[in-house]
């Protein structure tokens, strides 16, 4: 498991999901699987954010969007597809608007599959990424004592 | 079938006038919505007063034909006009509020303008004995 | 005359879920005008036709929204089921009937949740969402699915529900009862509650009718009519009458809504009382040819599908108008007049669904 000291705080965007794993996502925050007793909040401000949840594939007019948020994110950011229709299309890869995964745009370090996710499953995404954060942290950390 | 659906065809240069009417009737516009067929497109102008359901259609031969906006009677059938405007590529003229085709941005323009190859329904028949497709 | 600013409000913005655009030019702290903006869900879906065949497409129907999943399952279901006269037998549409209740509480129950974050009430968001869970507990008990529940099928239902399970069911629907009046009480008559929603965002009767609003938004400003009298699936042989409040404001909506939740669990208790034993599906044979506007009731309010089928496999056209796309018209001529502060909320009273609106 991880030793980073502080939680992560996540930043969710819905690109052109059908909402059924955005609502397991919000419903991951609820009573029921409640991950803000870890500390682990949902901002809306992608300067706040550690993880990025990214549910829906991607779509000509929200390209910009997700690279928008993307770059707004500082280093070390990791990025997490949740639901089939983010890691590469879903039943609607064949849609003249979809452009498929969201490793099309930006790249992505874990992918939660499902349809729709679950939120343990989302949880255990979660999971999985503060353990590449926690990489990405150390080798950052190496990079800044090199040059 | 579970409700009486009529079905009205109009031209295009009535249109205003029969939507009025239904205005001053106080129908409410629930949809105008598109279809592309292999020789024609049909729009579908649809109104409900009390669950009755009343469908106005306008038949059109080419999709170059201008067709009048019905956004001045109700208001609300910008929304749709922009809608079949940027999928359909149909010229609907004097919309109260005219996106100019940013309603939606799509990778493909007028992705709803083309129509599908028509597939014949395969017909087996069995012929000497054995199965041919025609 | 003070200064004109346009404020832009989204695509991504804290209070929404999903992403949808208001232009809103502000007068100091008032909105004068809002200019909405979609298109950041549209997938095409629609256009799908040409490539599944007509069976294929209830699965895709399912995901047009996760939330009312399975009402557009149905509503398609319907609609085919129309165009080639099939009878669907009795338990199926008693079945159908139960899943969309639920699809009903479960939805409301998600939006009385949003709506409490965004009036600030962060506990009684979290109550709400808690309870919905128990509602997502029977809906995965019965169909295996969460929010997908890929029960709905051209000619019945795929799964059935045996009597022992329905039983159950009873038992927990009555304790859900009880914790959603309690959360109920606290939605209607909490004086800081009432501070934030009566009285913003007023829309009048009239308004309603002619900007062509449907479903709780409609009823909340008195009109009556809900497309559930249209007696698809087994609502003839209920008795139920739609939830209807008179003020048009925001109070009003959560008025009907909290009311529906009740209505909802009413339904479900007749459902369980009137089930007949019985198959619940029959055999499709043959290929749609014809056209039907299916219309039904989602949550969010009339769902209209348009099938038009040639005789083949695929469909020759099939078009959603989602309850949001109607609503939006209504919410763009409310908006200007309101505070600042209360735009998120004012948006959130329409209940949107943008993955709907954009298909």
């Amino acid at each position: 498991m991880t030793y980073l000291a502080k939680s992560p705080w996540i930043i969710h965007y819905d690109a052109t999901s059908c909402n059924g794993c955005d609502i397991e996502v919000l419903a991951c925050l609820t009573p029921m699987y409640d991950v803000e007793r870890f500390g682990v909040i949902n901002t809306g401000n992608p300067k706040h954010a550690d993880i990025f949840l990214i549910t829906g594939s991607v779509n000509e007019q929200n390209i910009k969007v997700v690279e928008n948020i993307y770059n707004q994110m500082p280093n070390p950011k990791v990025v997490v597809a949740i639901g089939i229709c983010a890691t590469s299309g879903g039943i609607f890869r064949e849609c003249y608007n979809v452009l498929g995964g969201v490793d099309k745009v930006i790249p992505v370090d874990v992918y939660v599959p499902g349809c729709a996710a679950r939120p343990e499953a989302i949880i255990d995404g979660v999971v999985k990424a503060i353990g590449v954060l926690e990489q990405k942290h150390t080798q950052m950390k190496k990079g800044a004592a090199v040059s | 079938m579970i409700e009486e659906q009529k079905t009205i065809e109009i031209s295009p240069s009535d249109l205003v006038v029969k939507v009025r009417d239904m205005f001053v009737e106080q129908y409410r516009l629930v949809q105008i919505g598109a279809t592309k067929l292999p020789d024609r497109i049909e729009i579908n102008y649809s109104f409900d007063k009390n669950y009755q359901f009343i469908n106005f259609r306008l038949i059109l031969m080419d999709d170059k034909v201008e067709i009048p906006s019905v956004s001045g009677v109700y208001w609300n059938a910008l929304f749709y006009e922009n809608e079949i405007h940027d999928l359909f590529g149909l010229n609907i003229k004097g919309i109260v509020l005219d996106f100019k085709g940013t309603f939606y941005e799509t990778k493909e323009k007028f992705a709803f303008a083309s129509c599908p190859p028509k597939v014949e329904p395969i017909v087996r028949v069995k012929e000497k004995g054995k199965l041919n497709e025609q | 005359m003070s200064n004109r600013t346009i404020i832009p409000f989204g695509p991504q913005h804290p209070v929404l879920p999903e992403p949808i655009h208001l232009d809103l030019v502000m007068e100091d702290e008032t909105v004068v005008e809002a200019i909405p903006r979609i298109g950041w869900v549209h997938r095409g879906l629609e256009k799908l036709v040409e490539k599944k065949d007509f069976l294929e497409m209830t699965y895709v129907a399912e995901r047009i929204c996760g939330i009312c999943s399975f009402i557009h399952g149905l509503t398609y279901c319907h609609g085919i089921e129309q165009i080639m006269n099939i009878e669907v037998p009795i338990r199926a549409h008693y079945l159908r009937t139960l899943w969309s209740e639920f699809s009903r509480i479960h939805s409301h129950l998600l939006w009385l949740g949003l709506v409490a974050d965004a009036f600030g009430f962060e506990s009684l968001f979290m109550h709400s969402w808690r309870i919905r869970e128990k509602v997502l507990d029977i809906i995965e008990a019965t169909t295996g699915g969460r929010v997908i529940f890929g029960s709905a099928k051209v000619g019945g239902t795929r799964r059935d529900i045996d009597n022992d399970m329905l039983k159950r069911i009873l038992i927990q629907v009555t304790e859900i009862d009880k914790e959603m009046k309690e959360i109920s009480q606290t939605f209607l008559n909490d004086f800081s509650v009432q501070q934030r929603l009566k009285d913003v965002g007023i829309l009048s009767k009239a308004d309603a009718n002619m900007l062509g609003a449907v479903g709780p938004m409609l009823r909340a400003s008195g009109v009556n009519q809900d497309m559930r009298k249209l007696n698809y699936a087994a609502y003839g042989q209920i008795n139920w009458e739609p939830v209807i409040a008179q003020e048009g404001d925001c109070y009003a909506r959560v008025q009907v809504r909290v009311g529906e939740l009740f209505q909802a669990s009413d339904i479900i208790r007749q459902v369980i009382e009137k089930i007949p034993e019985g198959p619940v599906d029959v055999k499709v044979t043959g290929m749609p040819q014809g056209e039907f506007f299916a219309r039904t009731e989602q949550p969010r309010g009339e769902v209209i599908y348009y099938l038009k089928g040639n005789g083949t496999k695929n469909l020759e056209r099939m078009r959603v108008r989602t309850p949001t796309f109607a609503n939006i018209p209504a919410i763009t001529k409310v908006l200007p007049g309101i505070q600042l502060a209360d735009v998120p909320m004012m948006l959130l009273t329409i209940d949107p669904c943008i993955s709907c609106t954009e298909r």
